[in-house]
Formats: structure tokens, C-alpha cells, sequence
């Protein structure tokens, strides 16, 4: 309702030379962009607008049947710009629909994560898919092939070091999206299922990563791959059996580097597929904002063409600006020099510990002193993301409108402690908990799962008291 | 770049061999290597505590060509490297990952690369009777090893297995401050007080820490190789004279183009991209300012 009059005006009008007058880049592009921002608007008045547009939770929305919809967009896309606008439930309809899906206007930097993060995915695609060309998944042959890539492939160097500086920036970009999720409630109602398969997402990322770092078999390859396949075989009653599975023998070998290769492979596209289904989720259920409930008000969203696409477009930018700096002029940030050694069953390196991104919980399992149930903590650091809706039962509203009996400072607080957790936990991983760090390890454990098994259900039940009171 | 480091700037990147150096883990490195065991110690890098006996002295830092994110090889010195690297390393270290072509990087014409190639003698198979048959080595062939195996390089060596040293600026800690340093750090052999007679004696059971040559950058400050630099051990093409220091800068310059060779080309295209990226970028907060300039917050 308190939308700008100018914007409801170059909403109102269809005509595109009034268009011109207001926004005179949505002029210039093609009529895919007009139609975009017209269906936004459905033509109707202003007042009528309001109050006939269904709200995004209820807007017809037709799944798009996984890639298969998806994949044939810029042809049919090139044949419809030029055909008009006649088609309305194809792919050219579902771009459309696309282009027109109504976003909070406050959505903040964090917001942009997503966008950076389907632009390093593609990434990883492209460069993955041309190291396959040369790659060979063999413990005598992979470490030369890997040589040969960064040695005299025409842009091996390039490639490779993309694909290694984009691992790093997934992961933590994942991160930041995890931590603005958490941050801002966006797992709660009606969005349980988009965190859901977030947080699968997460999982399967982790595992590509995990993979893919087993395959240039260097000296941290190969004692990673070990360290994890004795992680595997501390599960009791299947555990030496599983290893033996994950491994294909009793140590890393040829038989490791084909599971790791095929997994990284398929698992990418798996990826692929996940992210279709997490955008076609969040189109359904619409985005979150910072200001919560308020953000949900469809008068004052905006169509994400043109306004988020030059928003993510700025942040994907900034990233690739980021992004070269680290691969180009800063690479020791990204690579492990003792991977550069080749893979010797002989000798155990003095130090093996993992990337960074598995360092919070490398620390984990080992502030634990069993082995089994370091495994456990561990893997349930990750796994405990997937009950977060559940342990938090609040919704945004009961959220927006509690005052938490004077605790207002809480949930950053505890979020804070979150986040120091993690990053000491990770510190800990990497000093091998010794010493002070066996303490810090395990305080950092323990702050990490209070924030959701204590913090969460705690602060979830103080919002509703209050909702009810 | 150029500029001598400070201490603690230098003991940071000593660190960063490591891993990661974005870890404040030398602050704390005084806290945990009170508590750390002295065996653990030796390969922790905290140059701030006292390191434990055998540690390898701190290699002082060099002012190379290549340091910093903005540096590039010395091509000429890379060259001059080479010749210290065919003429002196080559006879007992390899370089398994590198092929002849990939010299053509160093600023040779491939002609150039072809005669080089044809210096080197390579394994042809086996003759009639048995024995190896060699023949000049092409630019596609990988660089000929000194030794067949590990087993034979450690008859050969007493006991030591020469690294290879494809990555070895990258891989040593240390780094090639460290590669060069060791290259000119050999201690003078003490000429024991009742003469020879006494090393002789000791030669027939030598304990380990007394094998090898004094040199206060290896581990346990003695190392299996004999000091391999000496003034005019190579003839430069270039004029430059050839003295013990200059060899180790050089064929230091060289190892550390040859760990990396497309630094080079990798931080070029850096500086370009950025560059570019920085003017999209602004290209697009203009963009976004316009397209955002109606909206009311």
C-alpha cells in the first residue's frame, strides 16, 4: 500500500513507451523483459491489484518436471521472442513466470548468496567436466595425470586451479547461506521443506567435496581417505565391512579412486538436480526477508527481473572479483602443499588434517575420545540442521510480534556463540585437540549442539507463552 | 614486495607452508607448543617458541623475483638454473613430472627446446642381449631419471634417497628461502684435532646423526648431500659469473619456476580480470542505483 506512486504507476502502464519514461532499462532489452514485468502486474488497477493478486503461497504454481523443463528454455526462449508472447504454460510461460516471482524488497547482501552460489556451481560444472577429460582415476596414473593437467594441458593450470579455489567458496558460501537461514528464521513455516532440502543439499555438497579431494592422490588424498575410511569402520557390528566397501580393499588404492571419481561425478549432477528442486521450492513458497512478516506483504515486493537480477548480477561480481584475487595472486590461501607430494602408503604425513570446511568437524570428532560416538557428534553436527523446523517451532509472526520478556538480545547472543563455536571447533581440528585445545574442542561442541538442542526449543517456547499471553 | 619482512610477518609465512595462513595460529602457537610434545614439535611450525634441538635454523628471507602476489620469474635467472640444474643436480635428482616441451616456457624457441632435448640421453628399450639401448631424448619425452628405482638411488647415496624435485619449493617447508639456503649454508668440515686417523675410524660404524655433511638448514642439521655448489661449476651462456651464490640463486629461481611454472601467467590474467571486474562492477552499481532509484525502502 505505501508502495512509491512512481512504481505503481510504471506498473499500472503496459504501453512501453510509458515504460520508457520510468525505467528506461527495461526498455532496452528485449520483449522477454516487458512481459516479465507486465505479468508482474497482471494489468489490472491499482486498488484491484492489491487485492486480487493471490498471495505467492497460493498462486498456481506448476512444478517444472525436474531438468527436463528446464533444459530446453533458450531455445524455445529464442523461438518465442520472436513468436510473441501466444505461449503462456511452456517453457517460455515458465521463464516468464521466472522473471516475474515477487521478492521482499529488503532482502539484504546475504540474500545474493544463492545467486553466487549457482554461479560457482556452474562453474565447478564446466571446469569438472573439462578435467575429466585428462583426469585418470588410478592410484599409479591419477597424481601424473593431475601433473600433466597443470603442467602442459593448454589452461590445465587455469582450470584446475578454478575448480580448486571454487571448492573453497562453495563451501563457504554454503556456509554463509546456512548461517542466513539460520539467522533469519528461514526454515520456519510454511518453508520446512525448502531447509529440508537445503540441508540435503548441504550434505551432498559435502560429500562431492570430500570426493573430490581423494581423487589428484597426494599425500593428503591418500591419509584423508584413510583417516575416513577408519572413520567408516568404527561404526560397530558393519563397520569393517562398510570400510571395505567405501575403501574397495583394506587401504586406498585404484578401487578408492573409482568410487571417489564416480561419486564426485554423479553426485555433481545429483547436485545439479537438488538446486532445481530447492529454486522450485522457494518459487512456491516465496523468499524470507529480514523483516520478517512485514518483508511478506505483496505490495511492497518487486519482480525479480529487473530488480534482483542486477542485484545478484552486482554480487556475483563482487564474488568473481574475490574469487580471482584468491586464485590469481593469493593461491597458497586454497591449496595444500603437502598434496603436491605424491601418495605414499609408506609414510604417514606428520599432520593430516582436512580442508578447512571439514575442519569444525575434524575438531568434533576428535574432542570426543570415542571413536564411534566422535563419528556420531560429528556427523551430527551435520545432521541436526535437517530437525532445525522441528526444534524451533515458532513461527515468524509469534517471532515478530513477542517481546521475549526483556531477552531481546538473546537469539544474537546465542548465534554468536554458534558461530564462535563452529570456528573454534574448527581450530581445535586443526591443532588435533592437544592440550588446551581438547578443551576448547569439546566447549566448542558443546556450545555448537546447545544452540539447537538448548537455545532453539527454549526460545521457540517463550515466543509461543507470550503469543498465547 | 621487495622489501625485508619483519619478523613476525616472516615467521608468519613460514607458517603458511602449512596450510592455511589465514589461522591466527601464531599467536596461540606460544600457548600450544608449551603444552605440545617435543616429537610433534619438530614438525609444528611456531617459529616464536624455542624450537626444539635438530630443528632446522630459521632460512633467512631472500629477496626473490617471485615473491609477492605481484612477482614474476626472472626468466634469465630461470635459465642460468637450468644449467646449474643439468650440470650439477640432474646427476642425482629428477624431475618426473616435467617434460622437455615444458621448458620451452622458460623462453625458448622450440628449436631451442629440440636441441636441448637431443642433450639428454633417454631409455630406448632393451638391445638383443639385454642391455638398455638409449637414444636423444624428443621434446615429448619426460626428463630422464638418475636412478631406477628408490633401491638404486639409495645404494648410490648411502643410505639417502635424492627428493625429486618437481615441486620442491612448494612441498619443502620453508620454501625456496629455505632450498637456498641450505644450497650455500654447508658448515666446513671440521678437521678433527689428531687428524685423519680419527675419521677413518669413524667411517666403518658412522652413528647416524654424524652421517652426512653439517648444514644447520637440514633436519637435525645434517644432510645425506655433499655440497654440490662450487664457484665455476657451470659455464653461463650469459656471461654472468658463475659463483657458488649465484648457482643456488639461480637454480633456486628455477626449482621455484619449475614447482609452478604458470604463476607467471596466472597472476597476469589475475590483474587483468580483476581489472575488468572491478569496472563491471561499477558498470552495475550504476546499473542497480537506476534501476533501484524509484523504490522506497
Amino acid at each position: 500500500m505505501e508502495a512509491h506512486p512512481r512504481l505503481l504507476k510504471a506498473l499500472e502502464v503496459r504501453l512501453p513507451d510509458d515504460h520508457c519514461k520510468i525505467m528506461p532499462f527495461i526498455v532496452k532489452h528485449d520483449n522477454t523483459v516487458l512481459y516479465g514485468v507486465r505479468d508482474a502486474v497482471s494489468g489490472r488497477g491499482e486498488g484491484e491489484r492489491m487485492a486480487g493478486t493471490p498471495s505467492c503461497q497460493d498462486q498456481a504454481y506448476q512444478p517444472p518436471t525436474g531438468p527436463v523443463s528446464v533444459q530446453p528454455v533458450p531455445e524455445t526462449l529464442a523461438g518465442s521472442v520472436a513468436g510473441g508472447p501466444a505461449q503462456t504454460h511452456t517453457a517460455y510461460g515458465f521463464v516468464r513466470e521466472y522473471m516475474a516471482f515477487l521478492l521482499p524488497r529488503d532482502l539484504n547482501l546475504l540474500w545474493t548468496i544463492g545467486a553466487m552460489l549457482v554461479a560457482v556451481l556452474a562453474l565447478m560444472l564446466l571446469s569438472g567436466l573439462t578435467l575429466a577429460l585428462t583426469y585418470t582415476p588410478d592410484a599409479s596414473l591419477a597424481f601424473t595425470s593431475v601433473e600433466t593437467l597443470e603442467r602442459r594441458v593448454p589452461f590445465g593450470w587455469l582450470l584446475r586451479s578454478m575448480h580448486m579455489t571454487g571448492a573453497t567458496f562453495f563451501m563457504a558460501a554454503l556456509y554463509l547461506h546456512v548461517f542466513r537461514g539460520l539467522c533469519y528464521g528461514s526454515y520456519r513455516a510454511p518453508r520446512q521443506g525448502l531447509w529440508g532440502v537445503g540441508t540435503v543439499l548441504l550434505m551432498m555438497v559435502m560429500i562431492t567435496a570430500f570426493a573430490g579431494y581423494v581423487l589428484p592422490w597426494g599425500q593428503m588424498s591418500y591419509w584423508g581417505a584413510d583417516v575416513a575410511g577408519k572413520a567408516v569402520g568404527a561404526i560397530p557390528l558393519v563397520g569393517n565391512t562398510l570400510e571395505r566397501v567405501f575403501l574397495g580393499g583394506d587401504a586406498p588404492g585404484t578401487a578408492t579412486l573409482h568410487r571417489m571419481f564416480v561419486l564426485h561425478f554423479t553426485l555433481a549432477f545429483a547436485i545439479v538436480g537438488m538446486v532445481i528442486l530447492h529454486v522450485a521450492v522457494l518459487h512456491a513458497k516465496g523468499s524470507t526477508s529480514p523483516s520478517g512478516p512485514a518483508g511478506q506483504n505483496r505490495a511492497r515486493m518487486l519482480p525479480f527481473h529487473p530488480y534482483f537480477t542486477v542485484k545478484d548480477g552486482l554480487g556475483v561480481v563482487v564474488l568473481a572479483i574475490l574469487f580471482t584475487l584468491v586464485m590469481c595472486l593469493w593461491p597458497g590461501l586454497v591449496t595444500e602443499v603437502e598434496n603436491y607430494r605424491p601418495a605414499n602408503p609408506l609414510h604417514t604425513p606428520a599432520d593430516i588434517e582436512p580442508e578447512w570446511y571439514f575442519l569444525p568437524f575434524y575438531g568434533m570428532l576428535q574432542a570426543v575420545p570415542s571413536k564411534f560416538f566422535g563419528l556420531l557428534v560429528s556427523g551430527g553436527a551435520v545432521a541436526i540442521l535437517l530437525f532445525v523446523p522441528w526444534l524451533d517451532r515458532g513461527t515468524s509472526a509469534t517471532f515478530a510480534a513477542g517481546r521475549w520478556g526483556g531477552l531481546r538480545w538473546l537469539p544474537r547472543v546465542a548465534l554468536a556463540v554458534l558461530v564462535c563455536s563452529f570456528v573454534l571447533a574448527g581450530l581445535a581440528g586443526r591443532h588435533h585437540v592437544q592440550g588446551v585445545w581438547l578443551l576448547i574442542g569439546r566447549l566448542a561442541t558443546l556450545g555448537y549442539y546447545l544452540y539447537f538442542l538448548g537455545f532453539l526449543p527454549f526460545y521457540s517456547r517463550l515466543a509461543r507463552k507470550e503469543a498465547r499471553s | 614486495m621487495k622489501t625485508r619482512r619483519s619478523f613476525p610477518v616472516r615467521s608468519f609465512a613460514a607458517v603458511r607452508w602449512h596450510g592455511l595462513g589465514w589461522l591466527p595460529r601464531v599467536a596461540l602457537g606460544v600457548l600450544v607448543c608449551s603444552v605440545t610434545p617435543v616429537g610433534h614439535g619438530a614438525f609444528t611450525p611456531s617459529a616464536l617458541a624455542a624450537p626444539p634441538p635438530g630443528a632446522p635454523a630459521h632460512a633467512p628471507a631472500q629477496n626473490w623475483s617471485f615473491n609477492g602476489p605481484l612477482g614474476h620469474f626472472d626468466l634469465g635467472a630461470v635459465q642460468r638454473g637450468y644449467a646449474v640444474f643439468a650440470g650439477v643436480c640432474a646427476s642425482c635428482h629428477s624431475l618426473t613430472q616435467v617434460h622437455f616441451s615444458d621448458l620451452g616456457d622458460m623462453g625458448l624457441t622450440s628449436e631451442q627446446v629440440t636441441a636441448l632435448a637431443a642433450s639428454w640421453q633417454v631409455v630406448a628399450g632393451r638391445d638383443a642381449e639385454g642391455h638398455l639401448k638409449h637414444r636423444k631424448a624428443t621434446p615429448d619425452d619426460a626428463l630422464p631419471r638418475p636412478y631406477a628405482d628408490p633401491d638404486a638411488a639409495r645404494a648410490a647415496n648411502r643410505g639417502a634417497v635424492p627428493p625429486d624435485l618437481s615441486r620442491i619449493t612448494q612441498v619443502y617447508p620453508g620454501g625456496p628461502d629455505r632450498v637456498y639456503a641450505l644450497l650455500t649454508g654447508y658448515v666446513p668440515a671440521k678437521v678433527p684435532a689428531s687428524g685423519a686417523g680419527t675419521d677413518a675410524e669413524r667411517h666403518p660404524a658412522p652413528t647416524p646423526p654424524e652421517a652426512g655433511f653439517a648444514n644447520p638448514y637440514a633436519i637435525g642439521h645434517r644432510t645425506a648431500m655433499p655440497p654440490p655448489l662450487r664457484d665455476n661449476a657451470v659455464l653461463y651462456a650469459d656471461g654472468t659469473q658463475p659463483t657458488a651464490q649465484q648457482e643456488a640463486r639461480d637454480v633456486t629461481t628455477f626449482l621455484a619456476w619449475i614447482s609452478n611454472p604458470h604463476a607467471d601467467d596466472k597472476r597476469r590474467l589475475g590483474v587483468g580480470v580483476v581489472l575488468y571486474l572491478c569496472f563491471l562492477a561499477c558498470l552495475l552499481v550504476i546499473l542497480k542505483r537506476r534501476i533501484w532509484s524509484h523504490v522506497s525502502k
